[in-house]
């Protein structure tokens, strides 16, 4: 199922400059079910390297290119879906952009920016059902958006207005969990109830290569594996956790580690919103019908700092970030666009102005966000009650209510 | 229908009967399946629910606490059990940031209805991390409630209220009281989770205590009188909340207050009733809240926990130093 791990030993960093363009053809033929050892090792020694296979559909040139196991999933995508597609991408990043923006004003305390991220979320988010459950780490305003959470919800924890703020099961959205790693466990969990519920449900877990180290993730994996629970664990590898790079996490590709465990791993360019798509729906699918997880390694780039509190430049140079730049996930579904006719300059254009709008409703929804009532602190700390709470919030009040005696401010 | 029955048991037929009335009830934990658990508190219920109700879970707690809350959210009520006190830190992550949080932080809408069982304390001459009494770490988090029978009955009761409970419920099980019997009623009308019992009625002294420090209480109790001093004894039964309504009433009769369990003094629970008791009964103490518990020492091992443990002397002297002012 997965790539031998000899591969293991190469340093992800040099293979990482040529992973977007990495020949999809050698990576995706001969299909991984099955394939013999013999085959396999004559795979290897034809590519005469031991690079990760990765599975790709849409070139940086924005090229479609075949591939044999992957390619149903995405057969009957019309014009308008892959168009759709974009628009979401697009839609996301201005979304992302203000965010950033608005932190820079003052108006967040923290963003923590999705950039360069966009056809992983996208293509992974559209590919989920409206009865299957996402838990995200606290960057997946992308699948936010395919879930239908209202974006401006995202943007309460990081202006510091609640923890949380959204209902989950309004969206099957799960909060956002600043815990590196914890989700995966409730993701686990969650698809062990689906489960029992006798439900074709499917649930995805998404995490980092950073959080990829945690314990909780490992438990995790050892969980939906011993009771064959229908989830998704999909781990967007954007090379970076804060300062570290992905070879302080790991020596082996992170795919490669669903091996141990049991079940199949693949690495799908995270840049390739087809891609993302087609390698999620096909993982859904082996949830659905009741073949258990699976781990998605979606191979991707975090162009910006970790959160608007980070510098990068401390610790990783531009060549970097101008290499990635050139495998753009919005740039190359546009090449595709373009060239296949489906998208003309009006639909740009249009793109553009609901852009400019998004932007504006989100900087206006967020200026108009007011600071929660002092009484909030007191507020749903428990869903029985807790005699503790009431008398301290009692307190509270009299406090606050002798500067009121005294005809203070 | 009373029938006398060791705490162990009343909380295996507690446990019998949430699953039966319930189907949202699942049982999670190491070895709590074929086995029964370790010390038998979950005894034959795997054979008669099946191993999608009573799951034997891998060696992991903060999985088995991570994939509770998972299985909570899908609307399941999972009653998870820790083996040994010290096992729980694994776990201690997701209970502390992840468990009594997710209410909050999704304004009421998420409730987590997550019973976590730990036999906790000592007293059964076991092996290291097998004799503590970690129940102040979980009481400082906001989020949780805390909770110790010291009784069969009290056993029973309780664990159909912590599982009732849309709260997380920590439940410790004073474990050497495992199989001390006491009748145990389930037609019964109980007390509601959170409330004290006063067990003895007394006029010179209170001595409040939960778990397994109640019955030391009631024996040190009775030692007292022989020696003509009326000791009331308070079953707190909950250590978050606290009732200290119930505690202030009876230090306002008695006039003195000692506090006994297992843990650690430095920082119990112990510390916070005396702080809050002294600002509640200022005018009405005749002498400063005393505490017995634990040293600040890693709990020592099996040959050696007499010593640390408080025992009927200890108790006695914080009884004849409180009365001495």
């Amino acid at each position: 199922m997965t790539v031998e791990s000899s591969a293991a030993r190469k340093p992800r960093r040099t293979a990482a400059g040529k992973a977007g363009t990495t020949g999809t053809k050698a990576g995706t033929t001969a299909g991984r079910t099955g394939a013999t050892g013999t085959q396999r090792t004559t795979r290897s020694t034809a590519r005469k390297s031991t690079e990760p296979e990765l599975v790709q559909l849409l070139t940086p040139e924005g090229k479609r290119v075949k591939n044999a196991e992957y390619d149903a999933y995405v057969a009957g995508i019309t014009p308008e879906e892959l168009r759709g597609l974009y628009r979401d991408m697009v839609l996301t990043r201005r979304f992302d952009a203000e965010a950033t923006s608005l932190q820079r004003q003052g108006e967040l305390g923290l963003w923590a920016s999705l950039l360069g991220q966009e056809a992983a979320q996208i293509g992974s988010g559209r590919a989920t059902r409206e009865d299957d459950y996402v838990f995200p780490t606290y960057r997946e305003h992308g699948v936010a958006w395919c879930r239908g959470v209202d974006p401006t919800n995202l943007l309460g924890m990081f202006r510091g207005v609640n923890n949380g703020g959204w209902d989950p099961n309004s969206n099957n959205f799960q909060l956002y969990t600043i815990v590196i790693g914890s989700q995966t466990l409730h993701a686990t969990g969650y698809a062990m109830g689906v489960a029992k519920d006798g439900a074709d449900s499917a649930v995805v877990a998404y995490f980092g290569d950073g959080a990829s180290s945690q314990g909780d993730v490992a438990e995790s994996f050892t969980f939906a594996a011993v009771y064959n629970a229908p989830v998704v664990f999909f781990c967007q590898n954007n090379q970076w956790a804060i300062s570290e790079p992905t070879e302080r996490q790991t020596r082996v590709p992170l795919y490669q580690r669903a091996q141990g465990y049991g079940f199949p791993g693949v690495r799908v360019d995270g840049n390739d919103v087809l891609a993302c798509l087609a390698v999620t729906k096909r993982a859904l699918e082996r949830a659905r019908n009741g073949e258990g997880p699976t781990l998605v390694e979606a191979f991707t780039y975090r162009m910006g700092a970790h959160t608007t509190s980070d510098d990068p430049t401390r610790y990783r140079g531009d060549e970097e970030r101008l290499a990635w730049e050139a495998k753009d996930p919005i740039l190359r579904l546009r090449r595709y666009l373009e060239a296949s006719h489906h998208a003309d300059e009006g639909f740009f254009a249009e793109l553009e102005a609901e852009s400019e709008a998004l932007g504006k409703r989100v900087r206006e929804a967020v200026r108009a966000m007011p600071d929660p009532d002092h009484f909030a602190i007191f507020e749903n700390v428990y869903a029985d009650g807790h005699a503790l709470v009431d008398e301290e919030r009692a307190q509270f009040a009299a406090y606050q209510a002798s500067f009121a005696d005294e005809g203070g401010h | 229908m009373a029938e006398k029955m060791a705490m162990a048991k009343a909380i295996n037929e507690s446990l019998r009967r949430a699953l039966d009335s319930d189907p949202k009830v699942l049982i999670m934990g190491e070895d709590v399946g074929k086995l029964g658990g370790v010390f038998r508190v979950t005894d034959g219920l795997q054979k008669d629910f099946g191993e999608s109700r009573v799951i034997d879970t891998p060696l992991a707690e903060s999985g088995i606490v991570g994939t509770a809350i998972g299985l909570a959210l899908r609307g399941y009520r999972p009653v998870v059990e820790i083996q040994f006190d010290g096992f729980v830190f694994p776990a201690y992550d997701q209970i502390v940031t992840q468990l009594a949080k997710m209410h909050a932080r999704s304004l009421g809408k998420v409730k987590l209805p997550v019973v976590v069982r730990i036999p906790y304390g000592g007293g059964i001459g076991a092996v290291e991390h097998h004799s503590e009494s970690p129940e102040a770490l979980f009481a400082h988090v906001a989020g949780l409630k805390i909770v110790s029978p010291s009784n069969a009955s009290d056993a029973y009761w309780m664990m159909q209220q912590a599982i009732q409970s849309d709260d997380p419920v920590i439940y410790f099980e004073p474990k050497r009281r495992y199989w001390d019997k006491a009748e145990v009623d389930p037609e019964a009308i109980p007390a509601p989770l959170h409330k004290a019992r006063v067990v003895r009625e007394g006029t010179d002294l209170t001595l409040a205590a939960y778990g397994p420090m109640v019955k030391l209480c009631q024996e040190a109790a009775d030692a007292a009188a022989e020696e003509g001093k009326s000791l009331e004894v308070l079953d707190l039964r909950s250590v978050s909340p606290l009732d200290f309504d119930a505690v202030q009433a009876s230090v306002e009769k008695t006039r003195r207050l000692v506090v006994v369990h297992e843990a650690p003094v430095f920082f119990g629970s112990g510390a916070e009733i005396a702080a809050r008791i002294t600002e509640r009964c200022f005018y009405h103490l005749e002498a400063p809240v005393l505490r017995v518990g634990g040293y600040h020492a890693p709990y020592p091992p099996a040959r050696l926990e007499e010593s640390y443990l408080p025992d009927l002397d200890r108790v006695l002297d914080a009884v004849d130093r409180s009365l001495a002012y």
